[in-house]
């Protein structure tokens, strides 16, 4: 048996009160002589983990820019009014090359199929636990 | 073993010192992905060249200005910078204000600054060559071959004669304080293609300069390459046997691209066409064929374009032979001569990138760049990880043809 046939595991990774709404929190887990780089983030209450690797490049995805998508508003003929933040989505954007990916999803809102990996992610008793 | 297992080791959890990456991250901290690649696919073992990757002149900006030949020049430049409230690293220059939107509002930060701290460094040159030092460790390059940014604008200044000034000054700083701290570090230096007797000089002033591998032409597009009064030029380059190399660049003001309202459309466009213009007056005008022992290297403008080019002139050749008399093979030929830099390396299709790569005789022709810190600069494992290349032609295009080309030894 190697390392890297552990069964995953619930890992307590910090507690509640270190993810505000819309904020994220980064951490390495060292398990078993393997680490993975995991970005947790809070959006309307929900938690949630990916890790810290662009579907693009490998890039550091977590650690980028949150910011809410932008969209495009047009008038009732179709003219564009213009640009506009979108509160119901929030992204982070890999800071290599500007990927966007929705938190709630993990997915690239242009192109569903490039995503982030995902983990399972808990909260209780004022804990948050990351299974990897 | 299993999950439950009291034998299992407790998981170690850190939080990360950088949550979020800015301009002041440093390079290797950014970069410290580019290590898994490097271990996938066993970078550490390849000779990696990286053929285009950048440094921010205007970090040093008035340290070059003090090597401007012309006292009027220099008084010029002194004056804008004491001045003028934002010239203090711009005077002279013609930054392209569209160029700000290159990070896409502060997504992709290293494209707007490396603001990082570079402890015990005494000038812009020596912050330069430890930024340059980051970045080729962390993506594990050899030989990194390191141009400006801005001053790749120069070809579209308004005033060739200050265009001409500054790259004297620019070339002549470059190579006194960056080729001299760090041998790993090469270029090809920027002529001043609006003056081809200046362009003539610079090549004789700086051909046997250790690090100077050959020369460029950037981003102009308005002076036809064939033009008799350039022969002289590639003349001197192909009997020194120093690659002459066209590194495009964008410009929102051409006839085309004024159209265009998002910086994603003109760049899409503007660095192609800049290429594609001046491939079309090169191979049309039988350059290859004047001067057969020149090499010649197309910078920073992606690859899809290539294919196109050569179906395209070749469909028309065939019809027009008489427009083009000193070619004796179709255009696609010499293309396939040429050499071609890989990023920004069209990737979204897979068979498409692979009918590219074929078309173009990767293994023999291209060579990878980076082009760090750009907002769409290339890790080495882009190369590495194509599925439809062998590793003969990997360790080509990672870096075995840059070192046939620029005789790396």
């Amino acid at each position: 048996m190697t390392t890297t046939t552990e069964a995953p595991r619930a890992v307590d990774v910090a507690g509640s009160d270190e993810i505000d709404e819309r904020g994220r929190l980064v951490v390495e887990i060292g398990v078993g002589g393997t680490t993975v780089t995991v970005g947790i983030f809070r959006f309307r209450g929900e938690l949630r983990a990916y890790e810290n690797v662009c579907a693009h490049q490998g890039g550091p995805a977590c650690q980028g820019r949150v910011v809410q998508r932008v969209r495009e508003k047009l008038d009732e003929s179709r003219r564009s009014q213009g640009l506009v933040f979108d509160a119901d989505s929030m992204h982070v954007v890999c800071p290599w090359h500007g990927f966007e990916y929705e938190v709630a999803t993990g997915r690239h809102p242009g192109r569903p199929d490039y995503a982030l990996r995902s983990f399972p992610v808990q909260e209780s008793g004022g804990r948050i636990r990351v299974t990897v | 073993m299993t999950a439950t297992d009291p034998a299992r080791t407790t998981p170690a959890v850190r939080r990360l010192p950088t949550q979020e990456i800015t301009t002041r991250t440093d390079s290797r901290e950014i970069l410290a992905n580019a290590r898994r690649d490097t271990e996938r696919y066993g970078l550490d073992d390849y000779f990696i060249v990286d053929v285009d990757s950048h440094h921010v002149e205007l970090d040093s900006w008035p340290e070059i200005l003090t090597y401007l030949d012309s006292p009027v020049m220099r008084d010029t430049a002194e004056q804008m910078m004491r001045n003028w409230p934002n010239a203090a690293r711009l005077a002279l220059h013609n930054h392209s204000p569209g160029l700000t939107m290159q990070d896409v509002s502060g997504r992709i930060p290293h494209q707007a600054a490396l603001a990082e701290d570079t402890p015990d460094t005494t000038s812009g040159a020596h912050r330069d060559v430890t930024l340059v030092q980051r970045a080729m460790n962390a993506m594990s390059i050899d030989v990194q071959v390191v141009f400006p940014q801005p001053m790749l604008e120069t070809g579209l200044h308004p005033q060739p004669e200050v265009a001409t000034a500054l790259l004297q000054a620019y070339n002549r700083w470059f190579a006194a304080e960056v080729l001299t701290r760090e041998p790993r570090i090469k270029t090809m230096l920027g002529l001043p293609f609006e003056n081809p007797d200046a362009c003539l000089e610079t090549i004789r002033e700086f051909a046997d300069h250790p690090g100077v591998i050959g020369f460029l032409v950037t981003s102009q597009r308005h002076a036809g390459v064939h033009r008799n009064a350039y022969m002289p030029v590639y003349a001197e380059l192909e009997r020194r046997g120093l690659p002459i190399g066209f590194h495009a660049g964008p410009n929102q003001s051409d006839t085309m691209t004024s159209t265009m309202n998002k910086f994603l459309s003109a760049h899409a466009m503007s660095f192609v066409t800049c290429n594609m213009t001046h491939m079309t007056n090169w191979v049309i005008n039988g350059i290859p064929e004047r001067f057969p022992g020149l090499k010649t290297i197309w910078i920073e403008s992606g690859l899809a374009w290539v294919p196109f080019m050569m179906q395209r002139l070749d469909h028309e050749y065939y019809m027009r032979q008489s427009d083009a008399p000193l070619l004796t093979k179709p255009p696609s030929h010499y293309m396939r001569e040429m050499y071609y830099t890989s990023q920004p390396m069209e990737w979204t299709d897979d068979a498409l990138l692979a009918s590219t790569l074929r078309a173009i005789d990767a293994p023999n022709t291209l060579m990878y760049s980076s082009d760090w810190p750009h907002w769409d600069f290339d890790v080495p494992g882009r190369i590495a990880a194509l599925p439809f290349l062998d590793d003969h032609a990997k360790r080509n295009i990672l870096g075995e043809t840059a070192r046939k080309v620029f005789n790396l030894g």
